[in-house]
């Protein structure tokens, strides 16, 4: 019994219940949340906080055996009952539950942040219905949400998880390439042991808590913060920019690094950093922000880039005249000859296209600590880009570089946010300044605010093709983006736009040009896409006009045009290998024709019934150049053999649930010729680990993968040469004893030749794609590689409603090599997921939609059946041929789609998200006979 | 004044409350996500969760309704096994509340004491005539849901007052009813619009009582009274239900425009789905 009488209640109570089978008794206050007690005081981080609202179901843990959101129960009400975590699941020897294994087999934990949530919440489900339907899958895990997965191979794992599970696949040496190995990081994910930012600190860590403006623009004037910090026992200090030791300015681009710490007298976004309180945990979990001395002085905010390139507008940066933050210019051919000489030859068509803020909303909000180490700091935080952070933050504290480590966490999902600093420059300055660790976790509502978006885009274009031949003759195209407060990736999506307008087609006459404009919104930066999938949004829906403004199938209209080997890109780039569009769009031809007659018949019966249903299909293309724009871009890898047998990988593509921890090792194993299972991964971390980039651009298996590959190959080399065995001799690592064909040594007996980091036979490579910088009208060849795919949507459209219902996608990608299907088709998956999202729900209005039920991102019910096709047409760059798949999978979705809902509807809706009341204006204002 | 009290009988809540204030938490799905960027709860909190005698449906001989405990939750709706077939409307709206986390603990009480106005079991609950119980100092009053909720999040719950059930009548006639829900995705959804219909049968087989309720598109759920008035008398299967539904019955709603949906949808939608649920409803009329 927990009950007291009033007036003598304990600040905490010994609560008693049963954990995982055990009994626990822990003293709590009876307010917090279960999900607190669970894992801070408790130490069981496998339970995760996605969002504390009960949105998100990354904290499902089973309470007397029901699935409940351990965020909303109060620690005082588990007294007696029993509860059990993903901690509970393997057996006491740590053999994995059937569940656990078959999410391995099938590839159901990408970055591993909503899987404990699912595993609990299939659990349940489970235990009533060993063998579940599909529906009764997606019921039971309705309430978890993922951004990585798409849901498909969860929904298989579970409905499966009490059949035989497959044993998992154990290549020998060579042959791990092209292998469906379950993920090397997954274990510690489905144990929900993995480490993201918010699941290891110090103990006696201080606690970080950011004060920030809640309004787009407002002057403010801070008070007497030290008589505030001595009113507040438990508070160390208030940071503001006059903490900051270095330089008050970080950004992705050095030369445009522009965003302060913390800002200095103006706010310039609601969500702007500008002051930091550090103190003791509770003290400053509990403290309310609001109550600091900081007076607001809201003023009128550039809310659009048409006010912020208005004459007379306030300027956001100084050096940027009309706010304009960068331009991107291609031209090739006469664009003006082709649109507009009478040439009753040529049929053109015109349209506009508007795209919102979108959010990355990873499961995992940003989270980290950091700690100082003598006059260096360490900064343990989840990241996909660990040198530029170093970089950065050395910049920020005003130290060398070779004081600044960065130890990455897992990371429960990134998709472009997490290139950018969030955490690491409050933690690190709370570290430096009071010299305790210092952590921070961003709640839900503070990743929305303060972290990067992506561009809100207004689109227009003209394209023109002849009525003869098909053949595109030329495309005239504008695209302003709203890049926000701050520079962040705004040029590389203003460079990026304009060599990927066109599409994967031939287009002789061309001319793109972008421009980022500043306003007082969020940052828009970097996700999954740099820009394209809003520009194939407007550039493949307006194909299909063309195409049935010519006469021409609109599947066979792309095949036509396809860019071949031997074509030019508007860029200039003339491929001589590697281009595989044709072949993805060929790939969909027998599902084009085959839905299209299923899709005729079941909209004449409705017709016949009136029925307010129609089907449609759509078919959308897309290209995407893998890595920097005509920039370098190199990656290095390490591979070494300590004496004891160890093979070390130092492998430092930052894995955000996409899968480099794996594919990295895959290349490398069968470039040195041992089995995969002999390698041991050692982390991404900058103080033993070379800089192998970004995880971004799509670049980590074709940049990263190749210097695997020629790492691999090295070692090889000197392992050969040390055994003075032929080129084609076989590898053997048994213990210590390595052995190339009939010679071998004994590794023990190198001890005395190590190098300062312990190998004796070791190797290092760097590989950076072959470009060309382009030049002022954008001719050049800015990648080495692109990836190319298609994707075909069948949906159904509720016509008085204005629901739409995304039944099947056929996805066609051309990946160079496989190297895990399993992987590559679950990139596929979760890129569909985010395509659907960015087309039917998603918008970010700040002020607005800053919880996970106000912007909703698409459920497990939400998801169609999806088919990957995997075109192998081999990149002669890439590593056995790979090339990068993590974007260009979302690229064609949305305009599928939407060519779709036009298919079924005979409506044009290219103002993004098409919304049920979107939807059925459209069709209302057509029904009415005017044009949208 | 202790921050958390956590009770087992009714009457040791309603000593608290007296002795309070406190806010009342049962199943705690609306309490903690009210709480801003997961701020720490800074009201004292009364669990009523562990109430046990507040839990379950059962009938009331004396109201002559069927009564659903304060602590009734979702799940247990969905679970009920001797309800009458009428009970679907609230069923389906038991099975459309948030996911399976939220069903398992969120109660229907406090669905109706949150006063939402996308709440789900406002509307199914209005169109069956639901009644509250509410005990408080001065005794238990029952009053009927229609003017238990007063606004957006307002109900005349006092601060020394805890509702203790709903009470369901039994009319003692065959009915059909229907619950539908629109929102933007498959799961985890705030309502665009939502409709609850039911249909009594008379003793001739006709349509002798209907109920047509419509939520999100209003401060307070409401009852569409015209159009309920123009389905009586009517014999689903012969007659067209859906065709009764006329574009003014709209009127009667005050949708705004909101991150969700544009009113104007709000209004076209919600007449889209009484029309179905009425076609549904005829298809399964006894």
């Amino acid at each position: 019994m927990i009950e007291t009488t009033p007036g003598a209640f304990p600040e905490t109570i010994p609560v008693t219940f049963t954990l995982n089978g055990r009994a626990v008794t822990v003293s709590v206050e009876p307010l917090r949340r279960l999900t607190e007690v669970l894992r801070e005081d408790l130490g069981l981080i496998g339970t995760k906080v996605g969002c504390d609202a009960g949105d998100c179901g990354a904290c499902t843990v089973l309470i007397d055996g029901a699935p409940v959101c351990a965020c909303m129960v109060p620690a005082g009400r588990v007294q007696g009952a029993e509860v059990e975590t993903v901690e509970g699941l393997s057996a006491p020897d740590g053999t994995l539950s059937a569940l656990q294994d078959a999410f391995l087999r099938y590839g159901a934990a990408q970055c591993g942040i909503c899987t404990p949530g699912m595993l609990m919440a299939a659990t349940a489900l489970l235990r009533r219905t060993p063998h579940p339907s599909e529906g009764q899958v997606i019921r039971a895990l309705g309430g978890v949400l993922c951004r990585c997965t798409g849901y498909r191979k969860i929904i298989a794992a579970v409905m499966h998880a009490n059949d035989p599970v497959p044993d998992a696949l154990e290549p020998p040496a060579g042959v791990a390439v092209g292998t469906r190995v379950d993920r090397l990081d997954g274990p510690p994910k489905v144990r929900g042991t993995d480490r993201f930012g918010a699941d290891a600190w110090p103990d006696d860590a201080l606690r970080v808590r950011v004060v920030r403006s809640p309004h787009a623009r407002a002057r403010f004037t801070v008070g007497d913060l030290d008589a505030f910090v001595a009113g507040h026992p438990g508070l160390v200090r208030v940071l503001t920019a006059a903490d900051v030791p270095g330089r008050n300015r970080f950004g992705v681009i050095p030369p445009l690094a522009d965003q302060p710490v913390f800002a200095e007298e103006e706010a310039r976004y609601r969500g702007d950093a500008v002051a930091a309180v550090v103190g003791e945990d509770a003290v400053v979990r509990a403290l309310d922000l609001a109550a600091l001395p900081i007076d607001w002085e809201p003023l009128a905010p550039l809310t659009s880039p048409a006010a912020a390139r208005a004459e007379g507008s306030p300027l956001l940066h100084a050096g940027r005249p009309g706010n304009v933050l960068a331009r991107g210019l291609v031209e090739t051919g006469s664009v003006l000859a082709a649109l507009f000489e009478p040439d009753p030859d040529i049929v053109r068509v015109a349209g506009h296209a508007t795209t919102p803020f979108v959010e990355h909303a990873p499961i995992e909000p940003e989270a980290g600590y950091a700690r100082r180490v003598g006059d260096g700091i360490e900064i343990v935080a989840c990241t996909q880009a660990p040198y530029m952070d170093r970089d950065d933050m050395a910049a920020i504290l005003g130290l060398p570089l070779e004081a600044v480590v960065i130890r990455p966490t897992a990371v429960g999902g990134g998709f472009g946010t997490k290139l950018d600093l969030s955490v690491q420059p409050f933690v690190a300055l709370a570290a430096w300044v009071t010299g305790r660790p210092a952590r921070m976790v961003y709640s839900r509502g503070e990743s929305m605010r303060a972290t990067t978006k992506r561009h809100p885009a207004r689109l227009s274009a003209r394209v023109a093709a002849r009525r003869s031949t098909g053949r595109l003759v030329g495309m005239d195209f504008e695209g302003t983006f709203d890049t926000g407060a701050y520079a962040s990736w705004g040029p590389t999506v203003a460079n990026r736009v304009p060599v990927h307008a066109s599409g994967p087609y031939h287009m002789p006459a061309y001319r793109a040009a972008s421009v980022a404009v500043h306003t007082h919104n969020p940052p828009s930066g970097a996700f999954r896409g740099f820009g394209v999938p809003q520009t194939a949004v407007l550039q493949e829906t307006l194909f299909d006009e063309l195409a049935d403004a010519i006469g021409f199938d609109r599947l066979a209209f792309r095949i036509v045009n396809a860019l071949q080997v031997g074509t030019p890109t508007v860029t200039g780039q003339v491929f001589t290998q590697g281009v595989g569009i044709r072949a993805c769009l060929e790939a969909l031809s027998d599902d084009w024709v085959r839905s299209r007659a299923e899709a005729a018949g079941f909209n004449a019966s409705a017709r016949r019934d009136g029925r307010p249903e129609r089907r449609g299909v759509g078919v959308a293309g897309m290209w995407y150049g893998c890595g920097n724009t005509a920039l370098p871009n190199p990656s290095t890898i390490r591979v070494g053999l300590r004496a004891d047998g160890t093979l070390c990988l130092h492998q430092g593509a930052v894995d955000i649930g996409q899968g480099s921890n794996t594919v990295i090792a895959q290349i490398c194993a069968d470039a040195l010729g041992l089995p995969l299972d002999r390698i041991t991964r050692v982390a991404a971390d900058t103080d033993i680990t070379p800089d192998a980039g970004k995880t971004s651009a799509s670049r980590q298996t074709f940049v990263t993968g190749k210097a695997a590959l020629l790492a691999g190959q090295a070692l090889r080399s000197t392992i050969l040469r040390r055994l003075n065995a032929p080129a084609d001799a076989r590898l053997h690592l048994d213990g210590t004893r390595l052995s190339a064909g009939d010679r071998a040594l004994d590794l023990r007996t190198l001890a005395d030749e190590a190098d300062a980091r312990g190998y004796v036979l070791a190797a290092a490579e760097t590989f950076d794609p072959p470009t060309l910088p382009l030049d002022a009208k954008g001719q050049g060849e800015p990648y080495a590689a692109f990836g190319w795919g298609a994707h075909l949507a069948e949906v159904r459209v509720d016509l008085e409603l204005g629901r739409v219902i995304v039944d099947r996608m056929t996805c066609a990608h051309d990946v160079g090599r496989a190297v895990n299907p399993t992987l590559i088709e679950g990139q596929v998956e979760g890129g569909v997921a985010q395509g659907l999202g960015l087309a039917l729900m998603e918008a970010y209005i700040p002020g607005r939609s800053e919880t996970l039920h106000d912007y909703l991102i698409p459920t497990a019910g939400d998801m169609p059946e999806i088919r990957t096709i995997l075109v192998e047409d081999p990149d002669a760059h890439g590593p056995y041929g790979a090339k990068g798949i993590g974007e260009q999978v979302l690229i064609p979705t949305a305009p599928a789609i939407l060519n779709a809902i036009r298919d079924a509807t005979g409506v044009t809706v290219r103002d993004l998200p098409v919304t049920p009341d979107r939807l059925r204006a459209a069709l209302a204002r057509a029904q009415a006979g005017t044009r949208p | 004044m202790p921050r958390y009290v956590r009770v087992h009988t009714l009457e040791d809540a309603l000593a608290h409350l007296v002795a309070g204030p406190f806010r009342v938490i049962a199943g705690g799905t609306d309490v903690f996500p009210a709480l801003v960027d997961g701020a720490p709860m800074r009201e004292a909190m009364l669990d009523i969760s562990g109430i046990t005698a507040l839990r379950g449906i059962g009938f009331d001989e004396e109201a002559s309704a069927w009564r659903l405990g304060a602590l009734t939750t979702w799940a247990d709706v969905q679970r009920a096994r001797m309800v009458p077939p009428w009970f679907a409307t609230l069923r389906r709206a038991a099975r459309e509340v948030g996911g399976v986390q939220i069903q398992a603990v969120g109660t229907v009480a406090g669905n109706l004491c949150n006063a939402s106005p996308a709440a789900d079991g406002v509307v199914p609950l209005l169109a069956l005539d639901a009644r509250v119980e509410i005990a408080g100092p001065r005794g238990v009053r029952v009053e009927p849901l229609a003017s238990f909720i007063t606004g957006v999040r307002r109900t005349t719950r006092t601060p020394d007052e805890l509702v203790t059930g709903i009470l369901v009548p039994e009319p003692g006639r065959p009915g059909v009813s229907d619950f539908l829900k629109l929102g933007a995705r498959h799961s985890l959804v705030i309502s665009i619009a939502m409709v609850a219909v039911v249909l009594w049968q008379d003793s001739d087989g006709a349509v002798g009582e209907a109920a047509v309720a419509v939520g999100a598109c209003s401060p307070v759920a409401v009852r569409l009274t015209d159009l309920e008035a123009r389905l009586v008398g009517l014999r689903p299967g012969v007659d067209d239900l859906a065709a009764q539904v006329r574009e003014a019955d709209g009127d009667a709603l005050s949708p705004i425009d909101d991150v969700r949906a544009t009113a104007a949808y709000r209004r076209e939608a919600a007449l889209v789905l009484i029309r179905r649920a009425l076609t549904r409803c005829a298809e399964v009329w006894p």
